[in-house]
């Protein structure tokens, strides 16, 4: 059993805490993991992706190799196509639908989605405004991280307090957003696309 | 013992912590920063008292190091490769003091330039010193590695060298610690004049530094980190050194590798078994990260060696960090091509944040050399080096720390008009200090802007050395007081800001104009935690 993830977005938006809240669940869950993320130059509002490989046995290499990904898990429409070729042929998308535009030639947003949906096992999610509905749009990492639950070999539960000891340390509200966000994200997938 | 998940970087200051440390010296460089941030964090190392504060640059880092050494306590220097350079004086020499409490260093290289300016394999350094090499292959053992180093620096009297890259500094595995061990108490060197690099004793010391190589060798030979993995299909050996191994063996999951693999992780390089796998094989295939040293070493310089294969060969692409698929190509295996990205995917640099000082700076130093063209902005390490990118395409130069003050002297020298130089406050303190120095005892025709944001900002918002201390240090080092601006960059003060620049780039001597304003996401961390507390 393996889960490799590849976690796409640009900087700042919160794709280290969704791989944070995966590692924690994963040491609960007894698994392997290696994640291999970028810091420095690269993050300041750049394109930003965090390698995350979970399994039952040792792994050995921290980067995913090409066509092997499982899943590639993004915060923003565009970056979930920028690794389009690390994704198994089987592999599924898995991204918000809010572009963050911070170029001048970000391309056409309906081209963009068509180019996702070329892909068959595409989950398109509402991520922002599902956050905005549970508290606060920056929660929508945790929606990601919710909808993609289906596909992780780890218990729900365990993602839950995993969720839970990420954010304990600010206060309960946050907690019980970031846990709301995370129901309705994985409420968001309908039943016909876990399979 | 616990299983915790840990950065390269964080594993590697646990296993320091545990292995009995009291001083990690530091200047911040990715991929090298989280090793002290988890020393600062760490509540052992806060209760135990261990030195944890950054240094103004690599090259006192190390000399602390030294002296801790010298005073019989365990001790950690840390940097980015580039970092090494600063520090290179210090490095050479304390191999030829060698050491008395144990002394570890840890070079964090970055091959394929994620975020730095070269790909410079400390490898080399270690090896031009003639001290040993710990390459970690990963986050275990770069916790086993940093926990025995010490020890092993203590039985051969030599500083250690622990090499990591990109990949295993900031990637996250299970890690099983060790029990701590004991901090050394306090203890002067036996051997009194050991730290006296005059000629006569450093003549003996060098001389004792090159009888102890076979010592290291045979170290190597018997090390439990070197592996020597046997294999049936003796067509082909592979040497891996460091992370390499984990991308050979991503490799061959689904069928087992009947190639022998020598997995070195230890250096200098276990002469025997690599002679085994050389005798043994029709040919070898080196993968390793950064340079091609091992593969060089093998091939030697005037053989017509077509046995050895690597980044010399051809078989692994010359630069770059390696990958499984880089690793499965050079061994000839089938694997499916690979989509490509659709082409409406656009790039996306990283860029100075919204809000940022560095912005009205880089605004204000566009509008002040419009009239004289291109060329005259020499620029230095930090985020403001995105000031190079568009919308600002502002700097002209960038190549190491503090080379803004001392290339903008050299350009005026040479009579170019008007000759600016744009520094952090960080690295101003860590190497632009001499060069303004210079500029003054020689009044060169420089515009000197500090863009002081209080932090040390690219690397995540470390302390500054010199926070609120820059204006008396540039009086210290001889600048004109009239000539020393403090300007506060918003775009309400645009203009007055610039007519000071203006001002300041007529006058034929050293200006310094100090623009500060905080570092809008420490601002922000404040903020936070104020509301917090």
């Amino acid at each position: 059993m393996k889960t490799d993830i590849i976690l796409a977005g640009v900087g700042g938006q919160g794709i280290l805490s969704i791989a944070a809240a995966i590692g924690l669940a994963a040491i609960e869950s007894k698994l392997f993991i290696k994640q291999a993320e970028v810091h420095g130059m690269s993050q300041r509002g750049g394109d930003v992706q965090s390698n995350l490989r979970i399994s039952d046995k040792e792994i050995c290499s921290d980067l995913i190799p090409l066509g092997k990904t499982d899943i590639i898990l993004s915060i923003e429409p565009m970056e979930s196509l920028r690794y389009i070729p690390y994704l198994d042929k089987n592999g599924r998308i898995i991204t918000n639908n809010t572009p963050f535009i911070n170029i001048p030639n970000y391309p056409d947003m309906e081209t963009v989605i068509d180019e996702i949906k070329k892909n068959p096992n595409n989950i398109i999610i509402e991520a922002d405004t599902i956050a905005k509905n549970t508290g606060s749009v920056r929660s929508s990492n945790m929606v990601m991280l919710g909808a993609a639950s289906h596909f992780i070999n780890i218990s729900f539960e365990n993602i839950e307090n995993a969720v839970r000891k990420l954010f304990s340390s600010k206060g309960s509200d946050i907690v019980d957003m970031n846990i709301k966000a995370l129901q309705a994200g994985r409420d968001a997938v309908e039943s016909k696309q876990i399979r | 013992m616990k299983n915790i998940l840990l950065l390269g970087d964080e594993a590697i200051a646990q296993g320091a912590i545990d292995g009995g440390l009291s001083g990690c010296y530091a200047y911040p460089g990715t991929p090298s920063t989280e090793i002290m941030e988890y020393i600062q964090h760490n509540k052992l190392a806060c209760e135990n008292n261990i030195h944890r504060v950054w240094s103004s640059n690599e090259k006192t880092a190390f000399e602390s190091a030294i002296g801790m050494s010298y005073a019989g306590k365990r001790c950690m220097v840390c940097f980015k490769h580039v970092g090494l350079n600063v520090a290179a004086d210090a490095f050479m020499n304390c191999a030829i003091t060698g050491i008395n409490g144990g002394l570890v260093i840890v070079s964090a290289d970055d091959p394929s330039m994620h975020s730095s300016q070269n790909e410079q394999d400390s490898r080399i350094y270690a090896k031009f010193a003639m001290i040993p090499i710990l390459e970690p292959s990963n986050q275990q053992e770069a916790y086993d590695m940093a926990y025995t180093a010490f020890e092993l620096s203590e039985n051969i009297g030599l500083p250690v060298m622990i090499r990591i890259t990109t990949r295993l500094a900031h990637s996250r595995s299970n890690v099983e610690t060790k029990p701590q061990k004991p901090q050394n108490d306090l203890h002067l060197p036996t051997a009194t004049k050991q730290f006296i690099l005059l000629p006569a004793i450093a003549r003996r010391n060098y001389e004792s530094l090159i009888a102890k190589q076979t010592v290291l060798r045979e170290l190597s030979e018997k090390s439990s980190f070197n592996k020597y993995i046997d294999g049936n299909d003796k067509s082909l050996g592979i040497i891996t050194t460091g992370i390499a191994c984990n991308y050979l063996m991503e490799n061959f999951i689904a069928a087992p590798c009947n190639y022998p693999v020598l997995k070195i992780t230890q250096y200098p390089l276990p002469y025997k078994l690599v002679e085994k796998i050389y005798s043994e094989c029709d040919k070898i295939l080196v993968a390793e990260e950064g340079y091609p040293v091992v593969e060089e070493l093998l091939k030697g310089f005037i053989s017509d060696n077509n046995k050895i294969l690597g980044r010399l060969s051809g078989a692994i692409p010359r630069t770059g960090e390696l990958s499984p698929a880089i690793l499965a190509k050079a061994l000839n295996m089938d694997t499916d091509k690979p989509c490509e990205i659709p082409d409406l995917v656009a790039s996306r640099p990283p860029q100075l944040c919204q809000g940022c000082s560095h912005r009205d700076v880089a605004e204000m130093i566009n509008s002040a050399v419009s009239e004289y063209g291109k060329g005259r902005v020499f620029a230095d390490i930090g985020c403001y080096t995105l000031m190079a990118l568009p919308p600002f395409d502002a700097i002209d130069t960038c190549v190491e720390m503090g080379a803004s003050i001392t290339m903008a002297k050299g350009a005026a020298d040479a009579g170019l008009v008007p000759s600016i130089a744009i520094i952090g406050d960080s690295t101003f303190t860590h190497s632009g200090m001499t060069g303004l120095l210079d500029a003054v005892n020689e009044k060169s025709a420089v515009t000197i802007i500090i863009s002081d944001n209080f932090t040390t900002g690219m690397t995540g918002g470390q302390d500054s050395s010199g926070t609120n201390r820059l204006v008396e240090i540039c009086k210290g080092i001889g600048v004109e007081h009239e000539h020393i601006r403090v300007i506060i960059p918003l775009k309400k003060n645009f203009d007055e800001n610039l007519a000071i620049l203006k001002e300041e780039m007529h006058y034929s001597g050293v200006s310094v104009i100090i623009a500060q304003r905080e570092c809008i996401q420490t601002f922000a961390r404040r903020v936070k935690s104020n509301r917090k507390s």
